[in-house]
């Protein structure tokens, strides 16, 4: 996504003067041709990472949860997921992915140009990596539209069985628009501060995965840690559907990966074959440390190994080659296995499904590591006079600046939502469980 | 009349069902509990949490025997549900007052 910029983005439509046939904006060079190829590997892109989401991400939380919250997080995942998808075509796209004018501004945040899709028609079309071909803008941002989905859906793991259920949904709405939006307009879009900067993101290890683990570890430390923890047993209630929900991930995921590389070509091929092995060096990685470090191969450590894996590779998959893919795989995988067991466990805040360990570290590590595996001495797309030193260097600024936007963001948001709805259900709902506090219902009747 | 009461391990049960059959007695009833004794239990770890697993499932069995039947239903639980490890459970015994039929209204003796 790196070279992406968005046609109507550009000329006289971002100025609101010609709400009609973006492409002509440019038509003097050359009409930008829509390969219906392309489009329907965008259609099965977006819905493949609706697959990840719902019912994929929902499964992989919800079996990790105990019985009584089962119900609390299929339903923060589905309605984030319909909540955001509602705000992306009212704003959220138009904010993300159109011109916010010159200057500051502008790098960090787009404008209301494209508010409620003003202007987007089955005939717009934005563009790809490749000079003169295009893709159907509602393609586009539909397949946009499940990434800002994800994102905060990913987060719910983090706060999961004590939150309000209120409070999930108004932190959701404040989040994805004083967070997400902006950081995927200063990653993606051709004016944002961290695009213009040269940081490398192909499909959104910044934007999803830091984004999510940080502002995930911010709702953790002030929401605080669940009643009993580290005395009650809280083991996960069904490891068989997060079993089920991870390899739902890794599925959805060739959508969210390949898809990220707008055309069906070898470029989207060589991120479905990354987004093959490198999880699977991790899962693998992850589950020889912790055979050596607690003498037993768990199912939930090469799942979480292989999600680690998932995630590290996101922002390399159309820019590593496979034995790069294979060894961010491996790292990752290990890493992460540190963070969610020493660094957790010292550090003693309850991140209750591990996103901030999984996600926000595995991103870390993938986002710099990005900057080592594009290199085409070690088999990535860089071009000839790449330099790793240089470009690390530029990783770590977008690494430092996500860090900091979504961790100072999230404080606030968290704090606004605290103030109106109030964050937590009470000892009693929470020992209740929230799928009757919050839902009344239960989510198994034998 | 008595109520025996054995805790046994959870795939002892068709034997001992099997023995108290033999002996003549029709009926008992089985729940499944947790508890613990001499056996240790085990460890879970679930990523960097290690959850010390000290309550084993095991299959609480009454049943409900005339007096002179007593010693003869212990003896034969202990054989079927006994493997010589530490976790094979344990036998108690209490005095029942009183039973009925509730389709009969049968009482005591009639209604074991």
């Amino acid at each position: 996504m790196k070279f992406r910029s968005i046609l109507p983005a550009l000329g006289a439509l971002a100025l609101g003067l010609a709400a009609f046939e973006p492409a002509l904006a440019q038509d003097a060079a050359a009409a930008p041709t829509v390969n219906k190829g392309d489009t329907a590997w965008m259609l099965i892109s977006a819905i493949l990472v609706i697959l990840m989401t719902i019912p994929g991400l929902a499964l992989f939380y919800g079996g990790l949860v105990r019985t009584k919250n089962m119900l609390s997080v299929l339903m923060q995942v589905f309605a984030v997921f319909s909540l955001v998808s509602i705000l992306w075509v009212f704003y959220g796209y138009s904010l993300a992915f159109t011109s916010g004018g010159e200057g500051a501004l502008g790098a960090v945040i787009g404008g209301f140009s494209k508010a409620f899709l003003a202007g987007v028609t089955a005939d717009s079309t934005a563009d790809t990596f490749t000079s003169g071909v295009a893709i159907p803008e509602f393609a586009f941002l539909s397949f946009q539209l499940t990434f800002a989905c994800i994102t905060p859906a990913l987060i719910v793991g983090a706060f999961a069985e004590r939150i309000k259920f209120s409070a999930v949904m108004l932190f959701t709405a404040l989040w994805v628009t004083f967070v997400y939006f902006p950081i995927a307009h200063m990653v993606w879009f051709s004016e944002g501060y961290l695009f213009g900067l040269g940081a490398l993101d192909f499909a959104g290890g910044t934007v999803v995965h830091i984004n999510s683990g940080v502002a995930g570890l911010v709702g953790a430390l002030m929401i605080g840690k669940r009643i009993g923890y580290g005395r009650d047993l809280m083991a996960p209630h069904s490891l068989t559907l997060t079993f089920v929900g991870a390899c739902m991930l890794w599925i959805g995921w060739f959508g969210f990966n390949a898809g990220s590389n707008l055309e069906a070509t070898g470029g989207a091929a060589l991120a479905l074959l990354n987004t093959i092995v490198a999880p699977a060096a991790a899962g693998l990685s992850w589950m020889v440390v912790e055979a050596m470090g607690k003498g037993k191969a768990s199912l939930l450590g090469i799942a979480s190994g292989a999600v680690a894996g998932l995630v590290a590779i996101t922002p390399a998959a159309g820019l590593a080659g496979p034995m790069g893919s294979i060894v961010l795989g491996l790292v990752a995988g290990a890493v992460c296995y540190f963070a969610v067991t020493a660094v957790k466990n010292a550090l003693g805040y309850d991140d209750a499904l591990d996103v901030f360990g999984i996600h926000g570290v595995g991103g870390i590590v993938g986002a710099i590591g990005t900057g080592i595996v594009a290199a085409p001495s070690l088999g990535g797309t860089g071009a000839a006079d790449y330099s790793i030193g240089g470009q690390v260097w530029i990783q770590i600024v977008a690494v430092v600046i996500t860090l900091a936007w979504t961790g100072i963001g999230s404080v606030i948001l968290f704090k606004i939502t605290g103030m109106i709805t109030g964050l937590r259900v009470t000892p009693d709902q929470e020992r209740e469980g929230l799928d009757l506090a919050d839902h009344g219902e239960r989510a198994y009747n034998y | 009349m008595k109520i025996v009461m054995a805790v046994i391990k959870p795939f002892k049960l068709e034997e001992v069902r099997d023995a108290l059959t033999a002996l003549g007695v029709h009926g008992l009833t089985v729940t499944e509990v947790k508890g613990y004794g001499r056996q240790k239990g085990h460890t879970e770890i679930y990523r960097g949490a290690e959850y010390a697993v000290s309550f084993l499932p095991k299959l609480k069995i009454e049943v409900a025997v005339p007096s002179d039947l007593v010693s003869q239903v212990i003896d034969a639980i202990t054989a079927a549900a006994r493997t010589g490890q530490i976790g094979d459970g344990k036998i108690f015994v209490t005095s029942l007052e009183k039973a009925v039929r509730i389709r009969t209204g049968e009482t005591d003796s009639d209604a074991l």
